[in-house]
């Protein structure tokens, strides 16, 4: 715990950053680097002004965050409802596990291919895709985190009668909460690249990575600068809220 | 007894096990009831195909994908594809790994370093890997070069982080024992900092893999002419859902491979490593 010194200099996460940006800045106006490259940060900063005073990045946003949660809405009720039934049936456990195994071994884009044919490249495409992205996490944490529930709490269960209703109730839920927060935690983030990725690979539609398709086409650098930003700070916004539910939830169960 | 339900086997997560014996039948019943699932998905797909109930572009049938799977091996583009993607994970994860290990490694040793690197890194990490590919398009073109940097990185992420935890939670008290034997700065590196931190830059190595599989896949599916994520794209493009099938079969086995191999890999370290002392 060496706070104060290391305090001391925190300025120093500051120094690559801000070394990088003056390089960049001087590299852009001495023409050393081809401003359709690397464009002065002024001209990303006008960008940025133009496209919150026309709203059109908002939009955009809008679009991307939209899909993003009814995808992630229908792949995590989907996933925790299947892991459910999993960790509490040994039969749905033993049919389905061989099929989820195998499942997970596919990469998640190869999937793009076959759902954009089933579901068409437009907008039931993308969100099943993100949906089946969700869906992964969710289903298997669920389950673990029923089937992790300690053998003593299933005596205990018992011994209280509570019946399979109370025990699932009780004990059961209570218990594999964290887990199941864990999973949707992962869920969220997963759906976040799985938007990035249809956007990317099918039919062009609003969105912030759709948007990025039309930058890349036009040329325009300092659009998809301002895109990436974006992107970083949505992950961000969904791993710090998502990371004080988690702790909110933690304390709840200490307690 | 009735209640007391014995904790459940994992069947993803098993490595073995302890060696319960069970009956016979009952494993027959289990591997069964592990069948009944996929054989009804089966049928259900073959009496689909037969009746026509579906257009093939969207569910050809079972004898047509075997039939494109078989064409494709003896054709021998099967194969080229599968070499060509395993080529490109090879050399993105050997580049990514290597400079992860670098980075990870002046990171956990150099707190220098890691007040200067580290928060930088952690903000660029913070963008999908996926959120780079159209600015490396416009910067390195379409070639073996994007596919090479996207997969470097997304494998690099991973072995960063692993190796720089891995190297700072080198118990201290490892430390004490090297420095009461005098040892100099190198074999403390040696012999005590780097079989400590194995495990946790193992780990790291291992999603690095998993990530520069995951991330091949849409790169090819982004942009290639070749690999296993363009014959799916072509396969899409000319609606023969068969193509992507078989693909994704390939896909799927290769990552199995992976999984099992270091599955493999894994429990080779942990049985080198002293029993934990819990």
């Amino acid at each position: 715990m060496s706070g104060t010194a290391s305090e001391g200099r925190a300025w120093q996460a500051w120094l690559l950053p801000a070394a990088l940006l003056v390089a960049w800045e001087a590299a852009a106006r001495s023409g050393l680097a081809d401003p359709r490259f690397l464009p002065p940060l002024e001209v990303v900063a006008a960008r940025l002004r133009t496209e919150l005073a026309e709203g059109g990045l908002a939009g955009h946003l809008a679009a991307s965050l939209g899909r993003d949660l009814s995808g992630f809405a229908v792949g995590s009720a989907v996933g925790v409802g299947l892991g459910l039934a999993i960790g509490f049936s040994r039969l749905v456990e033993r049919m389905l596990s061989p099929v989820l195994l195998v499942h997970r071994q596919i990469a998640l884009f190869a999937w793009v291919p076959l759902l954009s044919m089933w579901f068409g490249g437009g907008e039931a495409g993308k969100v099943a895709f993100i949906a089946l992205a969700a869906f992964q996490p969710t289903v298997i944490n669920t389950w673990q985190g029923i089937a992790g529930i300690p053998q003593g709490y299933r005596e205990l269960g018992d011994v209280l009668l509570l019946g399979r209703l109370g025990f699932v109730r009780l004990i059961a839920l209570p218990g594999a909460l964290p887990r199941i927060f864990t999973g949707l935690h992962a869920a969220l983030i997963y759906a976040w690249v799985a938007t990035i990725g249809a956007e990317l690979l099918l039919n062009v539609a609003p969105g912030i990575a759709g948007r990025m398709n039309e930058g890349e086409r036009l040329f325009q650098m300092d659009l998809l600068l301002l895109c990436v930003l974006v992107l970083g700070a949505v992950g961000v916004v969904f791993n710090l809220g998502a990371g004080a539910l988690e702790r909110r939830l933690a304390r709840w169960r200490i307690a | 007894m009735a209640g007391g339900r014995a904790v459940a086997a994992f069947p993803l997560v098993a490595g073995g096990g302890p060696a319960v014996r069970r009956r016979a039948p009952e494993a027959v019943r289990r591997l069964a009831t592990g069948l009944v699932v996929p054989a009804a998905l089966l049928a259900g797909w073959q009496v689909t195909a037969a009746n026509g109930w579906l257009p093939e572009q969207i569910l050809p049938a079972p004898a047509v994908v075997l039939q494109t799977a078989r064409d494709g091996l003896d054709d021998g583009s099967l194969l080229a594809a599968t070499v060509t993607s395993l080529g490109r994970v090879a050399r993105g994860f050997a580049a990514g790994g290597a400079a992860g290990l670098l980075l990870g490694a002046a990171m956990g040793l150099s707190p220098t370093a890691r007040r200067l690197v580290h928060p930088l890194f952690l903000a660029l990490s913070q963008v999908p890997v996926l959120g780079w590919v159209p600015i490396l398009v416009l910067l390195v073109g379409l070639d073996e070069a994007l596919k090479l940097i996207v997969i470097a990185w997304a494998a690099c992420l991973p072995v960063v982080l692993g190796t720089m935890q891995g190297i700072r939670d080198v118990p201290p008290a490892y430390l004490e024992l090297g420095r009461a034997l005098s040892f100099g700065r190198w074999s403390q590196l040696r012999t005590v900092v780097l079989p400590a931190a194995v495990p946790s830059i193992f780990t790291g190595l291992r999603e690095g893999l998993a990530n520069s599989w995951q991330t091949l896949v849409v790169v090819e599916l982004l942009a290639s002419y070749e690999g296993l994520g363009y014959l799916m794209t072509y396969g899409r493009q000319l609606f023969q859902l068969e193509l992507v099938l078989v693909a994704m079969a390939v896909v799927g086995a290769i990552g199995l491979v992976l999984h099992l191999l270091l599955a493999a890999l894994e429990a080779r370290l942990q049985r080198w490593r002293p029993a934990a002392g819990s």
